[in-house]
Protein backbone atom coordinates (compact mmCIF):
# COMPACT_ATOMS: atom_id res chain seq x y z
CA UNK A 1 0.00 0.00 0.00
CA UNK A 2 1.01 3.63 -0.89
CA UNK A 3 2.22 5.87 2.06
CA UNK A 4 2.51 9.27 1.20
CA UNK A 5 3.59 11.88 4.31
CA UNK A 6 1.45 14.43 4.25
CA UNK A 7 3.56 18.08 4.12
CA UNK A 8 1.09 20.23 5.62
CA UNK A 9 -0.52 17.96 8.32
CA UNK A 10 2.53 15.52 8.54
CA UNK A 11 0.25 12.56 8.76
CA UNK A 12 1.35 9.73 7.12
CA UNK A 13 -1.31 8.61 5.10
CA UNK A 14 -1.97 5.84 3.36
CA UNK A 15 -3.67 5.44 -0.42
CA UNK A 16 -7.76 5.23 0.59
CA UNK A 17 -6.75 8.63 2.22
CA UNK A 18 -5.60 10.09 -0.93
CA UNK A 19 -6.53 10.95 -4.10
CA UNK A 20 -4.12 11.28 -7.32
CA UNK A 21 -3.93 14.13 -8.90
CA UNK A 22 -2.01 13.04 -11.87
CA UNK A 23 1.67 14.58 -12.74
CA UNK A 24 3.02 17.95 -11.16
CA UNK A 25 4.40 21.32 -12.21
CA UNK A 26 2.85 21.50 -15.32
CA UNK A 27 3.21 24.78 -17.66
CA UNK A 28 -0.06 26.18 -18.30
CA UNK A 29 -1.46 27.28 -21.82
CA UNK A 30 -3.85 29.42 -22.33
CA UNK A 31 -6.16 31.58 -24.81
CA UNK A 32 -3.06 33.04 -26.46
CA UNK A 33 -0.37 30.35 -26.58
CA UNK A 34 0.37 28.22 -29.78
CA UNK A 35 -2.05 25.23 -30.78
CA UNK A 36 1.12 23.26 -30.45
CA UNK A 37 1.35 24.18 -26.84
CA UNK A 38 -2.53 23.87 -25.77
CA UNK A 39 -2.28 20.58 -27.39
CA UNK A 40 0.78 19.23 -25.37
CA UNK A 41 -0.24 21.42 -21.86
CA UNK A 42 -3.42 18.82 -22.65
CA UNK A 43 -2.92 15.78 -23.74
CA UNK A 44 0.85 15.32 -23.67
CA UNK A 45 2.17 14.14 -20.01
CA UNK A 46 5.55 12.41 -19.29
CA UNK A 47 4.18 9.37 -18.42
CA UNK A 48 8.14 8.37 -17.22
CA UNK A 49 8.97 4.29 -16.22
CA UNK A 50 11.22 6.07 -13.64
CA UNK A 51 11.52 9.17 -11.42
CA UNK A 52 7.85 10.79 -11.50
CA UNK A 53 6.70 14.29 -9.97
CA UNK A 54 2.99 14.02 -8.74
CA UNK A 55 0.45 16.41 -7.73
CA UNK A 56 -1.67 14.32 -4.33
CA UNK A 57 -4.48 15.66 -2.25
CA UNK A 58 -5.03 14.73 0.84
CA UNK A 59 -8.58 13.88 0.87
CA UNK A 60 -9.46 12.59 3.39
CA UNK A 61 -7.39 14.36 5.73
CA UNK A 62 -6.41 18.15 6.23
CA UNK A 63 -7.68 17.66 2.28
CA UNK A 64 -5.08 20.32 0.89
CA UNK A 65 -3.11 19.44 -2.27
CA UNK A 66 0.96 18.68 -2.34
CA UNK A 67 3.39 17.13 -4.74
CA UNK A 68 5.41 13.94 -4.36
CA UNK A 69 8.10 11.92 -6.19
CA UNK A 70 7.82 8.21 -6.42
CA UNK A 71 9.16 6.27 -9.08
CA UNK A 72 6.73 4.35 -11.56
CA UNK A 73 8.72 1.38 -11.62
CA UNK A 74 9.58 0.42 -7.97
CA UNK A 75 6.72 2.44 -6.24
CA UNK A 76 9.30 3.98 -4.14
CA UNK A 77 8.71 7.00 -2.72
CA UNK A 78 11.97 9.75 -2.81
CA UNK A 79 9.22 12.62 -0.87
CA UNK A 80 6.60 14.83 -0.33
CA UNK A 81 6.81 18.91 -0.50
CA UNK A 82 4.02 21.55 -0.72
CA UNK A 83 2.31 22.39 -3.93
CA UNK A 84 3.28 26.25 -3.56
CA UNK A 85 6.31 25.44 -5.86
CA UNK A 86 7.39 25.37 -9.79
CA UNK A 87 9.93 22.78 -9.56
CA UNK A 88 11.11 20.24 -6.95
CA UNK A 89 13.07 21.79 -3.88
CA UNK A 90 16.45 20.76 -3.58
CA UNK A 91 15.94 18.39 -1.13
CA UNK A 92 13.95 16.04 -2.63
CA UNK A 93 15.99 16.38 -5.94
CA UNK A 94 18.62 15.22 -3.92
CA UNK A 95 17.30 12.71 -1.87
CA UNK A 96 16.69 11.08 -5.85
CA UNK A 97 19.67 11.24 -6.59
CA UNK A 98 20.79 9.12 -4.04
CA UNK A 99 19.12 6.85 -4.93
CA UNK A 100 19.48 7.24 -8.66
CA UNK A 101 22.80 8.38 -9.12
CA UNK A 102 22.72 10.44 -12.41
CA UNK A 103 19.40 11.09 -12.63
CA UNK A 104 18.20 14.81 -13.90
CA UNK A 105 14.86 15.91 -14.67
CA UNK A 106 13.85 16.47 -17.75
CA UNK A 107 11.76 18.99 -18.39
CA UNK A 108 9.20 18.55 -21.71
CA UNK A 109 7.49 21.96 -21.89
CA UNK B 1 1.76 -26.24 -39.92
CA UNK B 2 0.66 -29.98 -39.29
CA UNK B 3 -3.58 -29.60 -39.45
CA UNK B 4 -5.61 -30.08 -36.08
CA UNK B 5 -8.28 -32.07 -36.14
CA UNK B 6 -10.76 -34.62 -34.79
CA UNK B 7 -8.79 -37.17 -37.10
CA UNK B 8 -5.29 -35.47 -36.08
CA UNK B 9 -5.81 -35.97 -32.09
CA UNK B 10 -7.48 -40.16 -33.00
CA UNK B 11 -3.96 -40.49 -35.54
CA UNK B 12 -1.83 -38.98 -32.38
CA UNK B 13 -3.62 -41.16 -29.73
CA UNK B 14 -2.72 -44.68 -31.50
CA UNK B 15 0.88 -43.53 -31.28
CA UNK B 16 1.37 -42.03 -28.13
CA UNK B 17 0.95 -38.63 -28.94
CA UNK B 18 4.40 -38.76 -30.88
CA UNK B 19 3.79 -37.11 -33.37
CA UNK B 20 2.63 -33.55 -32.19
CA UNK B 21 4.84 -30.56 -33.46
CA UNK B 22 5.62 -27.69 -31.67
CA UNK B 23 2.55 -24.58 -32.40
CA UNK B 24 5.51 -21.68 -33.24
CA UNK B 25 9.38 -22.16 -34.52
CA UNK B 26 11.56 -19.84 -32.32
CA UNK B 27 13.98 -18.65 -35.00
CA UNK B 28 16.89 -16.60 -34.36
CA UNK B 29 16.15 -12.96 -36.22
CA UNK B 30 17.44 -12.60 -39.71
CA UNK B 31 19.33 -9.46 -40.86
CA UNK B 32 16.74 -7.65 -42.44
CA UNK B 33 12.69 -8.12 -42.48
CA UNK B 34 10.03 -6.20 -44.92
CA UNK B 35 7.93 -5.43 -41.50
CA UNK B 36 8.98 -5.66 -37.74
CA UNK B 37 6.18 -5.64 -35.18
CA UNK B 38 7.26 -4.54 -31.76
CA UNK B 39 5.09 -6.92 -29.18
CA UNK B 40 3.69 -10.30 -29.49
CA UNK B 41 1.04 -10.18 -28.18
CA UNK B 42 -2.74 -10.52 -29.05
CA UNK B 43 -2.64 -7.37 -30.96
CA UNK B 44 1.10 -7.22 -32.53
CA UNK B 45 0.38 -10.65 -33.68
CA UNK B 46 -3.11 -10.27 -35.23
CA UNK B 47 -1.69 -7.41 -37.22
CA UNK B 48 0.92 -9.46 -38.58
CA UNK B 49 -1.18 -12.25 -39.41
CA UNK B 50 -3.20 -10.03 -41.40
CA UNK B 51 -0.25 -8.54 -43.16
CA UNK B 52 0.48 -11.67 -44.50
CA UNK B 53 -3.20 -12.57 -44.83
CA UNK B 54 -4.79 -9.88 -46.83
CA UNK B 55 -1.91 -8.31 -48.08
CA UNK B 56 0.75 -11.37 -48.89
CA UNK B 57 3.76 -9.85 -46.79
CA UNK B 58 5.17 -12.70 -44.77
CA UNK B 59 8.67 -11.22 -44.65
CA UNK B 60 7.51 -10.06 -40.97
CA UNK B 61 9.13 -10.62 -37.60
CA UNK B 62 7.34 -10.42 -34.20
CA UNK B 63 9.43 -9.35 -31.18
CA UNK B 64 8.64 -9.28 -27.49
CA UNK B 65 10.49 -8.62 -24.61
CA UNK B 66 9.57 -11.37 -22.78
CA UNK B 67 7.16 -14.62 -23.66
CA UNK B 68 4.43 -14.45 -26.08
CA UNK B 69 0.81 -13.43 -24.97
CA UNK B 70 2.57 -12.81 -21.16
CA UNK B 71 1.37 -8.77 -21.26
CA UNK B 72 -2.24 -7.63 -21.24
CA UNK B 73 -3.23 -10.59 -23.54
CA UNK B 74 -2.53 -12.93 -20.90
CA UNK B 75 -3.89 -10.74 -17.81
CA UNK B 76 -7.51 -9.51 -18.94
CA UNK B 77 -11.06 -11.09 -17.83
CA UNK B 78 -11.83 -12.09 -21.87
CA UNK B 79 -14.58 -9.85 -22.28
CA UNK B 80 -15.66 -9.37 -25.87
CA UNK B 81 -18.40 -7.34 -26.94
CA UNK B 82 -18.68 -3.97 -29.14
CA UNK B 83 -21.89 -2.16 -27.37
CA UNK B 84 -20.58 1.35 -27.70
CA UNK B 85 -21.91 4.49 -28.34
CA UNK B 86 -19.63 6.24 -30.43
CA UNK B 87 -19.40 4.89 -34.69
CA UNK B 88 -15.59 4.65 -34.95
CA UNK B 89 -15.53 2.60 -31.87
CA UNK B 90 -18.77 0.45 -32.60
CA UNK B 91 -16.92 -0.18 -36.20
CA UNK B 92 -13.34 -1.75 -34.97
CA UNK B 93 -15.26 -3.58 -32.03
CA UNK B 94 -17.96 -4.73 -34.10
CA UNK B 95 -15.49 -5.74 -36.64
CA UNK B 96 -13.25 -7.59 -34.10
CA UNK B 97 -16.18 -9.63 -32.89
CA UNK B 98 -17.52 -10.77 -36.05
CA UNK B 99 -13.98 -11.99 -36.50
CA UNK B 100 -13.87 -13.87 -33.02
CA UNK B 101 -17.21 -15.63 -34.53
CA UNK B 102 -14.87 -18.02 -36.93
CA UNK B 103 -11.87 -17.39 -35.39
CA UNK B 104 -10.69 -20.90 -34.27
CA UNK B 105 -11.73 -22.09 -37.80
CA UNK B 106 -9.97 -19.37 -39.40
CA UNK B 107 -6.92 -20.14 -37.21
CA UNK B 108 -7.59 -23.82 -37.16
CA UNK B 109 -6.72 -23.48 -33.25
CA UNK B 110 -9.50 -23.43 -31.11
CA UNK B 111 -9.73 -19.85 -29.31
CA UNK B 112 -12.77 -21.58 -27.46
CA UNK B 113 -14.95 -18.10 -28.35
CA UNK B 114 -18.27 -18.19 -26.20
CA UNK B 115 -20.88 -15.83 -27.34
CA UNK B 116 -23.20 -16.21 -23.77
CA UNK B 117 -23.57 -12.43 -23.68
CA UNK B 118 -22.60 -9.62 -22.53
CA UNK B 119 -24.77 -7.55 -20.10
CA UNK B 120 -24.19 -3.72 -18.63
CA UNK B 121 -26.40 -3.14 -15.60
CA UNK B 122 -28.12 0.10 -15.04
CA UNK B 123 -28.45 1.17 -11.41
CA UNK B 124 -29.18 4.43 -11.48
CA UNK B 125 -31.12 6.92 -14.04
CA UNK B 126 -28.08 8.26 -15.32
CA UNK B 127 -26.96 4.79 -16.56
CA UNK B 128 -30.87 4.09 -18.03
CA UNK B 129 -30.69 7.01 -20.25
CA UNK B 130 -27.23 6.10 -21.10
CA UNK B 131 -28.00 2.41 -21.92
CA UNK B 132 -31.24 3.10 -23.61
CA UNK B 133 -29.35 6.10 -25.67
CA UNK B 134 -26.39 3.23 -26.66
CA UNK B 135 -28.72 0.41 -27.92
CA UNK B 136 -30.41 3.44 -30.25
CA UNK B 137 -26.76 4.24 -31.19
CA UNK B 138 -26.05 0.23 -31.86
CA UNK B 139 -29.29 -0.06 -33.55
CA UNK B 140 -27.99 2.59 -36.31
CA UNK B 141 -24.17 0.93 -36.27
CA UNK B 142 -25.78 -2.11 -36.88
CA UNK B 143 -24.30 -3.66 -33.53
CA UNK B 144 -27.86 -6.12 -32.35
CA UNK B 145 -28.00 -4.97 -28.66
CA UNK B 146 -30.89 -4.32 -26.73
CA UNK B 147 -32.46 -2.88 -23.57
CA UNK B 148 -34.02 -5.17 -21.35
CA UNK B 149 -35.67 -4.98 -18.08
CA UNK B 150 -35.08 -6.22 -14.47
CA UNK B 151 -36.83 -9.46 -14.79
CA UNK B 152 -35.60 -10.36 -17.64
CA UNK B 153 -32.19 -10.03 -16.15
CA UNK B 154 -33.28 -12.03 -13.06
CA UNK B 155 -34.19 -14.94 -15.83
CA UNK B 156 -30.44 -15.21 -17.44
CA UNK B 157 -29.21 -14.10 -14.14
CA UNK B 158 -30.59 -16.12 -11.28
CA UNK B 159 -28.31 -15.47 -8.64
CA UNK B 160 -28.45 -11.45 -9.16
CA UNK B 161 -29.93 -9.51 -6.28
CA UNK B 162 -32.05 -7.21 -8.50
CA UNK B 163 -33.61 -4.66 -4.65
CA UNK B 164 -30.41 -3.83 -3.38
CA UNK B 165 -30.15 -1.16 -1.20
CA UNK B 166 -28.17 1.23 -2.87
CA UNK B 167 -27.82 -0.23 -6.46
CA UNK B 168 -31.01 -1.93 -7.62
CA UNK B 169 -30.99 -3.62 -11.37
CA UNK B 170 -32.99 -0.95 -12.81
CA UNK B 171 -32.59 -2.68 -16.59
CA UNK B 172 -29.75 -3.74 -18.43
CA UNK B 173 -27.86 -3.29 -22.07
CA UNK B 174 -27.78 -6.85 -23.54
CA UNK B 175 -25.35 -8.36 -26.15
CA UNK B 176 -26.36 -11.91 -27.43
CA UNK B 177 -23.26 -12.56 -29.34
CA UNK B 178 -20.95 -10.57 -26.66
CA UNK B 179 -19.22 -12.92 -24.95
CA UNK B 180 -15.83 -14.41 -23.84
CA UNK B 181 -12.98 -16.43 -25.30
CA UNK B 182 -9.67 -18.38 -24.18
CA UNK B 183 -7.04 -14.81 -24.24
CA UNK B 184 -4.31 -17.26 -24.24
CA UNK B 185 -5.40 -19.41 -26.97
CA UNK B 186 -6.28 -15.92 -29.05
CA UNK B 187 -1.97 -15.36 -29.04
CA UNK B 188 -1.38 -18.91 -29.28
CA UNK B 189 -3.25 -18.98 -32.49
CA UNK B 190 -2.10 -16.09 -34.24
CA UNK B 191 1.60 -17.20 -33.33
CA UNK B 192 0.75 -20.49 -35.10
CA UNK B 193 -0.94 -19.40 -37.83
CA UNK B 194 1.51 -16.35 -38.50
CA UNK B 195 5.01 -18.81 -37.83
CA UNK B 196 3.32 -21.16 -40.26
CA UNK B 197 3.32 -18.44 -43.04
CA UNK B 198 6.75 -17.73 -42.46
CA UNK B 199 7.24 -15.52 -39.88
CA UNK B 200 9.86 -15.19 -37.07
CA UNK B 201 8.41 -14.90 -33.82
CA UNK B 202 11.55 -13.64 -31.78
CA UNK B 203 10.73 -13.86 -27.71
CA UNK B 204 13.38 -12.55 -25.21
CA UNK B 205 14.35 -9.76 -27.22
CA UNK B 206 14.18 -6.67 -26.05
CA UNK B 207 14.45 -3.76 -28.62
CA UNK B 208 16.68 -1.15 -26.87
CA UNK B 209 16.53 1.52 -29.96
CA UNK B 210 14.74 2.47 -33.67
CA UNK B 211 17.38 3.90 -36.08
CA UNK B 212 15.81 6.18 -38.99
CA UNK B 213 17.81 7.89 -41.09
CA UNK B 214 16.23 11.07 -43.07
CA UNK B 215 13.54 10.94 -40.90
CA UNK B 216 12.42 7.30 -42.05
CA UNK B 217 12.55 4.10 -39.69
CA UNK B 218 15.50 1.92 -41.40
CA UNK B 219 15.60 -0.90 -38.62
CA UNK B 220 15.63 -1.46 -34.61
CA UNK B 221 18.36 -2.33 -32.51
CA UNK B 222 17.75 -5.04 -29.61
CA UNK B 223 19.62 -7.15 -27.52
CA UNK B 224 19.74 -9.42 -29.97
CA UNK B 225 21.77 -7.21 -32.50
CA UNK B 226 20.17 -5.08 -35.33
CA UNK B 227 17.62 -5.91 -37.55
CA UNK B 228 16.55 -3.64 -40.81
CA UNK B 229 12.80 -3.48 -41.84
CA UNK B 230 11.19 -1.30 -44.46
CA UNK B 231 7.90 -0.84 -41.74
CA UNK B 232 7.44 -0.70 -38.31
CA UNK B 233 4.59 -1.58 -36.11
CA UNK B 234 5.03 -0.30 -32.59
CA UNK B 235 2.14 -2.39 -30.87
CA UNK B 236 3.33 -2.62 -27.23
CA UNK B 237 0.11 -1.41 -24.73
CA UNK B 238 1.89 -0.26 -21.30
CA UNK B 239 5.56 0.08 -22.89
CA UNK B 240 4.03 2.58 -26.12
CA UNK B 241 5.70 5.42 -24.47
CA UNK B 242 9.02 4.33 -24.10
CA UNK B 243 8.71 2.87 -27.75
CA UNK B 244 7.48 5.95 -29.34
CA UNK B 245 10.53 7.85 -27.20
CA UNK B 246 13.28 6.06 -28.99
CA UNK B 247 11.29 6.51 -32.56
CA UNK B 248 11.69 10.40 -31.41
CA UNK B 249 8.08 11.56 -30.67
CA UNK B 250 6.06 11.43 -27.69
CA UNK B 251 1.89 10.38 -27.26
CA UNK B 252 -0.92 11.26 -25.39
CA UNK B 253 -1.05 8.33 -23.34
CA UNK B 254 -0.48 7.76 -19.31
CA UNK B 255 0.58 4.25 -18.10
CA UNK B 256 -1.36 3.04 -15.00
CA UNK B 257 -2.58 -0.65 -13.19
CA UNK B 258 -5.77 -2.07 -13.64
CA UNK B 259 -6.07 -5.36 -11.86
CA UNK B 260 -7.98 -8.48 -11.77
CA UNK B 261 -8.73 -11.37 -9.57
CA UNK B 262 -10.28 -15.03 -9.66
CA UNK B 263 -12.10 -17.22 -6.92
CA UNK B 264 -12.21 -20.83 -6.84
CA UNK B 265 -14.02 -22.96 -8.79
CA UNK B 266 -17.52 -23.56 -8.13
CA UNK B 267 -20.19 -25.25 -10.47
CA UNK B 268 -21.37 -23.37 -13.04
CA UNK B 269 -24.43 -20.31 -11.45
CA UNK B 270 -24.02 -17.91 -14.05
CA UNK B 271 -23.65 -18.00 -17.67
CA UNK B 272 -23.38 -14.74 -19.07
CA UNK B 273 -20.89 -11.64 -18.40
CA UNK B 274 -22.12 -9.30 -15.88
CA UNK B 275 -20.73 -5.70 -15.90
CA UNK B 276 -22.29 -3.55 -13.39
CA UNK B 277 -20.28 0.34 -14.26
CA UNK B 278 -21.45 2.26 -11.46
CA UNK B 279 -19.74 0.24 -8.36
CA UNK B 280 -16.64 -0.38 -11.11
CA UNK B 281 -16.99 -4.03 -10.95
CA UNK B 282 -17.46 -6.79 -13.43
CA UNK B 283 -17.67 -10.72 -13.35
CA UNK B 284 -17.82 -14.21 -15.62
CA UNK B 285 -17.91 -17.81 -14.68
CA UNK B 286 -14.72 -19.72 -16.44
CA UNK B 287 -15.09 -22.84 -17.93
CA UNK B 288 -13.01 -24.40 -14.80
CA UNK B 289 -15.64 -22.47 -12.52
CA UNK B 290 -13.24 -19.38 -11.26
CA UNK B 291 -15.59 -16.20 -11.02
CA UNK B 292 -13.39 -13.62 -12.88
CA UNK B 293 -13.28 -10.51 -11.91
CA UNK B 294 -12.25 -6.90 -12.68
CA UNK B 295 -12.80 -3.66 -11.16
CA UNK B 296 -11.52 0.17 -11.77
CA UNK B 297 -7.41 1.14 -12.36
CA UNK B 298 -5.49 2.20 -9.70
CA UNK B 299 -5.36 6.32 -10.18
CA UNK B 300 -2.02 6.80 -10.50
CA UNK B 301 1.57 5.83 -13.00
CA UNK B 302 2.58 2.74 -12.90
CA UNK B 303 4.51 0.55 -14.46
CA UNK B 304 5.08 -2.71 -11.83
CA UNK B 305 2.16 -4.67 -13.18
CA UNK B 306 1.22 -4.52 -9.14
CA UNK B 307 -2.03 -2.52 -7.89
CA UNK B 308 -3.48 -1.72 -5.23
CA UNK B 309 -5.40 -3.74 -2.89
CA UNK B 310 -7.96 -1.26 -1.80
CA UNK B 311 -9.33 -1.15 -5.48
CA UNK B 312 -10.06 -5.01 -5.05
CA UNK B 313 -11.86 -4.50 -1.94
CA UNK B 314 -14.10 -1.86 -3.08
CA UNK B 315 -14.79 -4.14 -6.07
CA UNK B 316 -15.60 -6.97 -4.42
CA UNK B 317 -17.54 -4.78 -1.17
CA UNK B 318 -19.66 -4.20 -4.94
CA UNK B 319 -20.35 -6.75 -6.46
CA UNK B 320 -21.03 -8.79 -3.03
CA UNK B 321 -24.19 -6.48 -3.28
CA UNK B 322 -25.77 -7.05 -6.25
CA UNK B 323 -24.65 -11.18 -6.18
CA UNK B 324 -24.92 -12.00 -2.60
CA UNK B 325 -24.25 -15.56 -2.96
CA UNK B 326 -20.29 -14.67 -3.48
CA UNK B 327 -19.48 -13.48 -0.63
CA UNK B 328 -18.91 -16.37 0.85
CA UNK B 329 -16.29 -17.13 -1.68
CA UNK B 330 -12.34 -17.42 -1.63
CA UNK B 331 -10.07 -15.42 -4.02
CA UNK B 332 -7.19 -17.54 -5.35
CA UNK B 333 -5.20 -15.10 -7.41
CA UNK B 334 -4.87 -11.37 -8.38
CA UNK B 335 -2.57 -9.71 -10.81
CA UNK B 336 -1.90 -6.62 -12.48
CA UNK B 337 -1.52 -5.27 -15.68
CA UNK B 338 0.16 -1.56 -17.29
CA UNK B 339 -2.32 -0.33 -19.03
CA UNK B 340 -1.70 2.97 -21.44
CA UNK B 341 -4.59 5.12 -21.56
CA UNK B 342 -5.11 8.19 -23.76
CA UNK B 343 -7.38 10.91 -22.86
CA UNK B 344 -10.45 10.16 -24.43
CA UNK B 345 -10.23 6.72 -23.33
CA UNK B 346 -10.09 5.34 -27.39
CA UNK B 347 -7.00 3.85 -28.54
CA UNK B 348 -4.43 4.65 -31.05
CA UNK B 349 -3.93 3.53 -34.62
CA UNK B 350 -1.89 5.73 -37.23
CA UNK B 351 1.17 6.59 -38.53
CA UNK B 352 3.35 8.79 -36.63
CA UNK B 353 6.09 11.84 -37.01
CA UNK B 354 8.61 8.93 -38.34
CA UNK B 355 7.88 7.88 -41.53
CA UNK B 356 7.32 4.59 -42.03
CA UNK B 357 6.75 4.01 -38.35
CA UNK B 358 3.28 2.74 -37.12
CA UNK B 359 1.29 2.85 -33.47
CA UNK B 360 -1.32 0.63 -32.05
CA UNK B 361 -2.03 1.36 -28.64
CA UNK B 362 -3.90 2.99 -26.51
CA UNK B 363 -6.02 0.73 -25.94
CA UNK B 364 -6.22 1.22 -21.98
CA UNK B 365 -8.58 -1.19 -20.06
CA UNK B 366 -10.23 -2.69 -23.15
CA UNK B 367 -8.06 -3.85 -25.93
CA UNK B 368 -8.82 -7.51 -25.68
CA UNK B 369 -12.36 -7.59 -27.26
CA UNK B 370 -10.51 -5.69 -29.95
CA UNK B 371 -7.84 -7.91 -30.91
CA UNK B 372 -8.84 -8.90 -34.49
CA UNK B 373 -10.30 -5.59 -35.68
CA UNK B 374 -7.28 -4.25 -34.58
CA UNK B 375 -4.75 -6.19 -36.46
CA UNK B 376 -7.00 -6.07 -39.25
CA UNK B 377 -7.34 -2.39 -39.39
CA UNK B 378 -3.54 -2.06 -38.15
CA UNK B 379 -2.41 -4.43 -41.07
CA UNK B 380 -4.51 -2.72 -43.71
CA UNK B 381 -2.73 0.67 -42.51
CA UNK B 382 0.05 -0.76 -42.63
CA UNK B 383 -0.17 -2.36 -45.85
CA UNK B 384 -1.49 0.63 -47.87
CA UNK B 385 -1.44 3.61 -46.09
CA UNK B 386 -4.81 4.31 -45.31
CA UNK B 387 -7.66 2.16 -43.38
CA UNK B 388 -11.49 3.30 -42.83
CA UNK B 389 -11.35 1.32 -39.87
CA UNK B 390 -8.36 3.47 -37.85
CA UNK B 391 -8.86 6.52 -39.88
CA UNK B 392 -10.82 8.29 -37.07
CA UNK B 393 -7.90 6.55 -34.58
CA UNK B 394 -5.65 8.96 -35.34
CA UNK B 395 -3.04 10.55 -33.33
CA UNK B 396 -3.56 14.29 -34.77
CA UNK B 397 -7.36 13.66 -33.23
CA UNK B 398 -6.22 15.43 -30.10
CA UNK B 399 -4.98 18.63 -31.93
CA UNK B 400 -7.92 19.16 -33.73
CA UNK B 401 -10.19 18.00 -31.24
CA UNK B 402 -12.03 14.98 -32.42
CA UNK B 403 -12.15 13.14 -30.00
CA UNK B 404 -13.78 9.44 -29.69
CA UNK B 405 -15.14 9.80 -26.48
CA UNK B 406 -15.56 6.77 -24.59
CA UNK B 407 -14.72 7.94 -21.53
CA UNK B 408 -18.25 9.37 -21.04
CA UNK B 409 -19.74 6.87 -22.84
CA UNK B 410 -18.61 3.72 -21.36
CA UNK B 411 -17.73 4.81 -17.60
CA UNK B 412 -15.25 2.83 -16.07
CA UNK B 413 -15.84 -0.76 -17.05
CA UNK B 414 -14.45 -0.45 -20.26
Amino acid sequence: MLILNCPYCSVAAEETELAAGGEAHLKRFGPDSSDEDFHDYLFMRENPKGVHFERWRHANGCGKWFHAARCTQTLEVFGTYPAQTTEPPQEIKDAITAKRPGWSRRDFS
Amino acid sequence: MKHYSAFAVAREALRYHTGWERAWRSPEPKKRYDVIIVGAGGHGLATAYYLGKNYGIQNVAVIEKGWLGGGNTGRNTTIIRSNYLQDPSAAIYEKARSLYEDLSQDLNYNIMFSPRGVMMLAQTQHEIRGYQRTAHANALQGVKTEWITPERVKELVPIINLDGPRYPVLGALWQERGGTARHDAVAWGYARACSAMGMDIIQQCEVTGVRSDNGRVVGVDTTKGAIDCDKLGIVVAGHSGQLAEMAGFRLPLEAIALQALVSEPIKPCMDVVVMANTVHGYMSQSDKGEMVIGGGTDGFNNYTQRGSFHHIEETVRALVETFPMISRLKMLRQWGGIVDMTGDRSPILSKTPLQGCFINGGWGTGGFKAIPGSGWGMAQLMATGHSPLTEAFSLDRFKEGRFIDESVAAGVAH
